[in-house]
């Protein structure tokens, strides 16, 4: 059993499984931290950016300047913006079998793997996460190719360039890898390849293993999943929270017994607690509002913005913020909205008992009913006409490399009465907002993560006891910036092993049994022995039948009909089609009760060595030799048949038959 | 029981006070047994011998105890026993086996021990062989009620109530009841087996004071029989090796050193103290936290001469080896002795700071503060052996924390105080507890994971920070409360409960920190910390937790209160939104916010720090205010923002605020109006409050309308100018404080009956000769106020002269009102004679009902 991993991020985990017969990717996770390094693309003409100047290496050449920009001491590239992929070489990846999506962040790699490496199989997710996922693309697609861009940036890339770049550029990995957003064609196609599953719904791969989807509690529709044979068992743990949020809760009785366990995603602000974060986001939104300054809130269409919606609706009355307008700008927020009430089944039971009330599950039902919330796919059309200040926008794209959010960057980013506050935790938001430096608005970092954290992972491992846990190495060992929090790791018996981007990790588990189904008129025919009390044995002679992935003992052939009088006389020189059956043997041999025996029956000048094994025995006289160990016994005589048997009968003296 | 015995004391002063007026009026003596009590007793015998009635309430039989107990304070028990034969009679009833319940039968045995206290009584009804009969081996121990816990309980205590005269000492000898108390010592029921150990105690001090001749007593051979036996009993259990055993005779030594306080207990220590200290030498040391009483009490008695008795050597052994968590109490208790040698409170100290020091030691590189590490250097105590479990080593550390706080508030603490490790180690805790510890060494990160996040250790260790702001602290420290102070107000982790404990512990460090004699002035570096402060304090005003918001009001309203006047903090607060913030919250949907906002408004106000100064849009912003709170006492829901309006209405009355004497009569009228119609009673009472403030006020003044008037000073107008009493009239003060003399809730019509006896008292010369029933006017008043009374209360007084007002006021028995009004609403239910009447009230039914079968 291998594990082949092909991405480096934690939480944007890309993983191949081989376990029996089977080829299984698990997730598909795209690191977009890539796009870090490049302008951002504005969607009204900025002449701050474009007029940015251009970088020159320290000797004065030139060269790149029409590619790299400067802006406050950093250096980006001016180009398309473009994401670093999983690993591609590492394992033939039109041999993967099936993917499995645990949830809608994880599979924004799909479209690269499925329609540009010679994939066939299938891709297995719930509803909410292909329909989320979808979004999150169509969203991705729509902010890149509404600021179409001539140039492509590529001379930076080469290696001898690359080295004498500044940081971080010049610590950027495998940019030669780097690849321009896909198109809804092929976003389009890859989502075609997915088929739909519930949670707890069992799968059948080519009979050989059977794979289950299972709440993680993390986002709508997130699981994570059970992959398992007739005698071994891997859970795939991805992006799961035990916090009470919008979704089901996390199902943790199910990952009990497994042989392995991957852990991947857990929290990325170990130290925040998403409570506080929540009420610190709300503060200071409020604080702004009040002091008649506008807030910016980076942040994907889906997810955590619906719970800083409810909070919000629970909030806003009693912070005197009800004729502070709240505006969802994204091309696919609609969609997100009423997707998110239509999902009964996959929320927390809080929820699915509102609709039989009936009332939407999420407030920001009512929010948009009293015009509290708007909502609207950019800033060109409605949203123009109805933009009243100072309001609150909840904006993509968290990296403010693109998307509507480069927009607000530009336009408030001058008055320190503005705030900007950043939620989502993908991205660092130092890095994110350095191509908007200098900057007078405010900004504020409420990292809202409520996948697992340390103390939980370490419960739910005492919990739910895996043989052996496998993880990203950077849950091995405690964050660089704080390397003397030895609690941010995950300390378990036996300690976890680690993986790196393009590593391939054999998994300690040996697969010792398989099963196989006996026909039951094979089963019938058996005549068990008891050897001893309690253990019965039988003998069986039978055909195996394997199809299928599935190992079935049918009843052996019966004897050829015997041949007519004329063959007669061959018969005995025929060797027959059913060999007589031989008895088995069992038991061990006592050397000194054996020693004497072969006295008795006249060796003589016997010597009796001790091995690492067993014992040999041996008859110097008859320069034979008999070798004892523990599951074998041999007799090395020099071509004398009868002195072999002789002495074979003697060790079968010692020895059971059935 | 903590109820129960409040309630008896409570009655025992309202009985007393009856009494002493009783006695005043009469010139007799008390008679509490009044003829009614000693018509209805009969019956009352006869209905608790009877096992066909049943008393159905405890609390009953337990009043009835504590009203014979305050008869036989003054009457003799012998008499009352003959004079009232039915008495006796229910006394011996129970001898004979019958079905009676078992919690007559504990009262029974209570009641004679009560009896039999007095030494007359007690031979009397010895001779009627009752004692024995009911304490003796054939008495309440054959009965099957025995199992019932509430009869052996009743018999320790009627035991308890007997043993006070030497008769009573020898029936305890022959009777044999002394070793039923060693057995009860052990006995499932808790409270039987405390009252057994408290009973061997009174016996033991009895008997004691009884053979106390002399220089004997040091001997313990010459001691009287029973307490040779009870401390051969107690000797023989410290040498046990169970447990429980060694735990009972502990306790009983620690209640004899805790009560008695005669020589002998002396020569009891010096016989018992080597048996103790034996205890020590066995692994695991039984009983530990029953021995550290024990040490702590005999350390604590007056007579013992602790340099002879070996105490001292003891406390330093037992300190030494007990682990830091069991120590921690022993060594705070330590420290509390008042003659205790330094060197042990050296030793002591060193225990309970050794946590704080291990801390110190992981996480700083340098050698270490040597203050803190002296009295530990020996000891093998490492953070590793801490951390070993986390909930322990949590506790340990709240467990140090409070025990250094309460050490640094009494006189005992020690010289010098270890003032800087101190604060560093808190200051060190805290940056664990928040995260924000950077500690180079792996223990230190361990220390980190333990501690992170942990709101007790951070509570606690809040409190102490608060504590230790008392001492004088290098600057360098002092900065570095601060900062440690705004990380943890800034930090988002920090939940409503760590924050109110910030908020307590800023405060005090901002009023310590630099202490100027004679100078309640902010240091420049107090100032700097503001700057820092008020924009966290912004965002906590702005917080989604109504507990954070209300805390952060409350610091603001102390903060203005204390530096309000201080030019540097004005500028400092005005540079920040807090105050406009504050006024926001004045329309909060938490009604403690909307209270504690008024607060802070107020004082805001007071000190023309005002939200809206510059505002060239609301030139009336200070007005508005006053009109806000206006609105808010006339239409707030909650009674919380209503009563917090008038306590800030109050003090701007006070404190001449300009709003309010631009036009004093219209404000008070205003008031008054809106809080008679209030319907909370804490609101009414503050609305009386005011009006007292406003009639000093007024009184003191030569006239209310004319304050350009060049008026005398006070002496020479004592009397308040007729004009004024108009004015009372007019408000209407007169009406308010009449209807709140009728008030349903008594506080209320107290208030109200004090108010109108200074109105009195201070207008006695005011007005002619004219008597009260003159006036056709204070006719109808009369008849006004009768029917209000009888409970109609919505007609108003009208508009009536003062002299009318004069006299109904002089009309009123103010003073007996207020006498009735002082006793409690329910003083005529607690006598004994409606205790007896309503005894019998509810078995009468029962009667009546029997009566019906037939």
């Amino acid at each position: 059993m291998k594990l082949y991993c092909l991405s480096g991020h934690p939480t944007l985990p890309c993983n191949v499984l081989k376990f029996k017969s089977t080829t299984i990717m698990l997730d598909c996770g795209l690191d977009m931290t890539s796009t870090l390094n490049f302008l951002p693309l504005p969607l009204v003409q900025s002449p701050r950016l474009s007029n940015l100047p251009g970088w020159s290496l320290k000797d004065g050449n030139a060269f790149l300047d029409k590619e790299l920009k400067e802006c406050s001491g950093h250096v980006f590239v001016d180009s398309v913006p473009e994401f670093c992929l999983p690993e591609t070489e590492l394992i033939d990846l039109s041999t993967v079998d099936v993917i499995l999506i645990s949830n809608y962040h994880c599979m924004m790699a799909l479209p690269y793997i499925t329609e540009h490496t010679g994939f066939t199989g299938t891709v297995y997710a719930t509803e909410p996460t292909m329909q989320i996922g979808r979004l999150l693309m169509e969203e991705l697609v729509n902010f890149i190719e509404r600021v179409p861009k001539a140039q492509s940036a590529s001379l930076w890339k080469n290696k001898d360039v690359q080295r004498l770049l500044p940081s971080p550029l010049k610590d950027a990995v495998e940019v030669s890898t780097w690849r321009r957003c896909y198109t809804m064609q092929e976003v389009n196609s890859a989502l075609s390849k997915i088929q739909l599953v519930g949670y707890s719904q069992k799968i059948e791969l080519f009979g050989a293993v059977q794979v289950t989807p299972l709440s993680s509690g993390y986002a709508l529709g997130s699981s994570n999943w059970i992959i398992q044979s007739h005698y071994e068992k891997v859970s795939y743990v991805s992006g799961s929270s035990l916090l009470t949020t919008h979704p089901q809760p996390m199902d943790q009785a199910s990952l009990k017994n497994s042989d392995v366990l991957v852990l991947t995603g857990l929290t990325q602000i170990p130290t925040a607690n998403p409570d506080g974060m929540v009420g610190e986001f709300c503060s200071n939104l409020a604080l702004t509002v009040r002091n008649g300054g506008n807030v910016l809130v980076p942040c994907y269409p889906s997810g955590v913005i619906y719970d800083l919606l409810e909070c919000l609706y629970q909030y806003i009355d009693s912070a005197g913020l009800s004729n502070i307008p709240f505006y969802f700008i994204s091309p696919v927020a609609n969609s997100s909205l009423e997707f998110s009430q239509i999902f009964a089944e996959w929320l927390c039971h809080n929820k699915q008992s509102k609709v039989y009330l009936p009332e939407p599950p999420f407030p920001h039902a009512e929010l948009i009913q009293t015009n509290k919330l708007k909502h609207y796919p950019s800033i060109h059309g409605d949203f123009s006409n109805d933009f009243r200040q100072p309001c609150v926008v909840f904006t993509g794209h968290p990296s403010l490399r693109f998307g509507d959010v480069v927009h607000f960057m530009e336009l408030w980013g001058k008055s320190s009465l503005n705030t900007v506050i950043f939620t989502e935790p993908d991205f660092s938001y130092l890095e994110a907002l350095a191509p908007y430096q200098p900057l007078a608005m405010k900004c504020t970092y409420c990292p809202i993560d409520t996948r697992l954290n340390f103390i939980q992972v370490s419960k739910l491992l005492k919990e739910v006891q895996p043989l052996h846990v496998v993880c990203p190495e950077q849950y091995t060992q405690p964050p660089p910036a704080q390397s003397h929090r030895m609690d941010l790791m995950i300390d378990c018996q036996p300690p976890a092993m680690s993986y790196r981007r393009a590593e391939v990790l054999a998994l300690p588990f040996k697969r010792r049994y398989e099963k196989i189904e006996i026909m039951p008129e094979l089963a019938d025919s058996l005549v068990p022995m008891e050897i001893k009390p309690g253990i019965s044995l039988a003998t069986v002679s039978a055909v195996l039948h394997t199809k299928d992935n599935k190992h079935v003992l049918q009843p052996p052939p019966r004897p050829a009909q015997p041949p007519s009088s004329k063959k007669r006389k061959r018969v005995s020189e025929d060797v027959p089609d059913c060999k007589v059956l031989k008895p088995l043997l069992s038991g061990s041999i006592p050397v000194e009760q054996f020693v004497q025996t072969l006295e008795k029956h006249g060796f003589s000048d016997i010597k009796v060595e001790d091995t690492a094994k067993g014992h040999i025995v041996l008859l110097q006289e008859a320069e034979t030799l008999i070798q004892i160990e523990e599951d074998s016994t041999h007799i090395i005589c020099d071509n004398d048949e009868t002195l072999r048997v002789r002495l074979r009968d003697l060790v079968l003296r010692f020895l059971q038959k059935f | 029981m903590g109820v129960e015995a409040f309630s008896v004391a409570w009655d025992r002063s309202e009985e007393s006070l009856e009494c002493s007026l009783q006695q005043h009026l009469r010139g007799t003596a008390v008679l509490i047994m009044d003829p009614e009590c000693a018509r209805l007793l009969p019956a009352l015998c006869a209905v608790l011998a009877d096992p066909r009635q049943l008393v159905a309430d405890d609390t009953c039989l337990e009043k009835l105890l504590d009203w014979f107990k305050t008869v036989m304070e003054t009457e003799c028990s012998l008499h009352l026993l003959q004079d009232h034969p039915c008495l006796m009679e229910l006394l011996s009833h129970v001898l004979k086996p019958q079905d009676i319940s078992p919690r007559v039968l504990s009262f029974v045995l209570r009641l004679v021990g009560i009896f039999a206290a007095q030494e007359d009584c007690f031979q009397y009804l010895q001779q009627g062989e009752l004692l024995l009969g009911l304490f003796g081996e054939t008495g309440a121990l054959s009965w099957a009620a025995w199992n019932m816990p509430s009869v052996r309980s009743g018999w320790i205590q009627g035991l308890c109530s007997l043993a006070q005269h030497p008769s009573a000492l020898h029936f305890l000898a022959d009777s044999g009841a002394v070793d039923t108390i060693f057995a009860l010592q052990g006995d499932p029921s808790l409270f039987v087996a405390s009252a057994a150990s408290q009973l061997l105690v009174h016996i033991l001090a009895l008997a004691m004071q009884g053979g106390a001749s002399g220089s004997s007593i040091s001997e313990a051979a010459a001691w009287p029989v029973c307490a040779q036996k009870i401390v051969n009993h107690v000797e023989e259990s410290l040498h046990s090796k169970a447990t429980p055993q060694v735990t009972q005779a502990l306790n009983v030594l620690t209640t004899t050193f805790g009560r008695c306080h005669s020589p002998w207990t002396g020569a009891l220590w010096g016989r018992l103290s080597p048996p103790v200290a034996c205890l020590f030498e066995r692994d695991p040391i039984p009983a530990v936290h029953s021995l550290m009483d024990l040490l702590l009490s005999v350390a604590r008695s007056p007579v013992l001469n602790f340099a002879a008795c070996g105490l001292w050597e003891m406390l330093a052994q037992t300190l030494s080896r007990l682990s830091p968590t069991q120590a921690g109490p022993l060594a705070l208790g330590t420290l509390k002795l008042q003659h205790c040698p330094q060197e042990l409170r050296t030793q002591a100290f060193g225990v309970l700071l050794q946590p704080l020091a291990c801390i110190l030691k992981a996480t700083t590189q340098a050698p270490g503060p040597p203050g803190l590490l002296e009295g530990t250097a020996g000891s093998s105590l490492t953070v590793d052996a801490l951390l070993s479990s986390k909930s322990a080593f949590v506790g340990l550390l709240c467990q140090t924390l409070a025990h250094l706080e309460e050490l640094q508030m009494l006189p005992q603490c020690p010289c010098p105080w270890p003032q800087v490790p101190l604060l560093e180690a808190t200051v060190t805790i805290l940056r664990l507890c928040d995260g924000s510890a950077n500690p180079s060494s792996s223990v230190g990160g361990r220390l980190c994971g333990t501690l992170g996040g942990c709101v007790r250790v951070q509570r606690a260790a809040l409190d102490f920070l608060g504590t230790l702001s008392q001492g004088t602290s290098p600057l360098e420290l002092v900065l570095e409360v601060f900062s440690v102070l705004l990380k943890t107000l800034e930090s988002p982790e920090s939940s409503p409960t760590v924050l109110k404990k910030t908020f307590q512990a800023t405060l005090r460090w901002l009023q310590n920190s630099h202490k100027i004699p004679n100078c309640s002035d902010l240091s420049p570096d107090a100032l700097l910390f503001l700057g820092e402060l008020f924009p966290i304090l912004q965002k906590r005003l702005c917080s989604p937790c109504w507990e954070v918001r209300d805390s952060a009001l409350e610091f603001l309203t102390h903060l203005i209160r204390h530096w309000g006047g201080q030019a540097d903090f004005k500028e400092a607060l005005h540079s920040s939104e807090v105050p406009t913030l504050a006024c926001q919250l004045l329309q909060d949907p938490e009604s403690y916010v909307r209270a504690s906002a008024v607060g802070a408004a107020g004082q805001l106000s007071s000190r023309g720090l005002q939200a809206t100064p510059t505002s060239p849009e609301n030139p009336q912003a200070q007005q508005g205010l006053l009109m806000d709170f206006m609105h808010i006492l006339s239409t707030d829901s909650e009674g919380f923002p209503r009563r917090a309006v008038l306590r800030v209405f109050t003090e701007w009355l006070r404190d001449g605020h300009a709003d309010v004497i631009r036009d004093t009569e219209w404000f008070v009228a205003t008031v008054l109006q809106a809080v008679s119609r209030d319907l909370d009673w804490e609101v009414r009472m503050q609305g009386l409050e005011l009006a007292q403030v406003f009639l000093i006020q007024a009184m003191g003044r030569s006239s209310l309308h004319c304050p350009y008037t060049v008026g005398l000073p006070e002496a020479t107008s004592p009397s308040p100018h007729p004009e004024f009493l108009q004015t009372l009239c007019r408000l209407p003060l007169f009406e308010f404080a009449f209807c709140a003399l009728l008030d349903c809730d008594r506080p209320v019509a107290q208030k109200a009956c004090d108010l109108l006896l200074f109105l009195r008292d201070k207008t006695t010369s005011c007005s002619g000769p004219q008597e009260a029933g003159d006036s056709p006017n204070s006719a109808s008043v009369e008849a006004v106020l009768q029917r209000w009374r009888e409970g109609e209360q919505g007609q108003p007084l009208g508009d009536l002269e003062p002299e009318a007002m004069l006299a109904i006021l002089r009309s009123l028995d103010l003073e007996g009102l207020q006498g009735k009004l002082a006793k409690s609403s329910d003083h005529m239910e607690k006598s004994p004679q409606s205790l007896l009447q309503d005894m019998l009230a509810t078995v009468g039914i029962l009667e009546e009902n029997e009566a019906d079968c037939y």
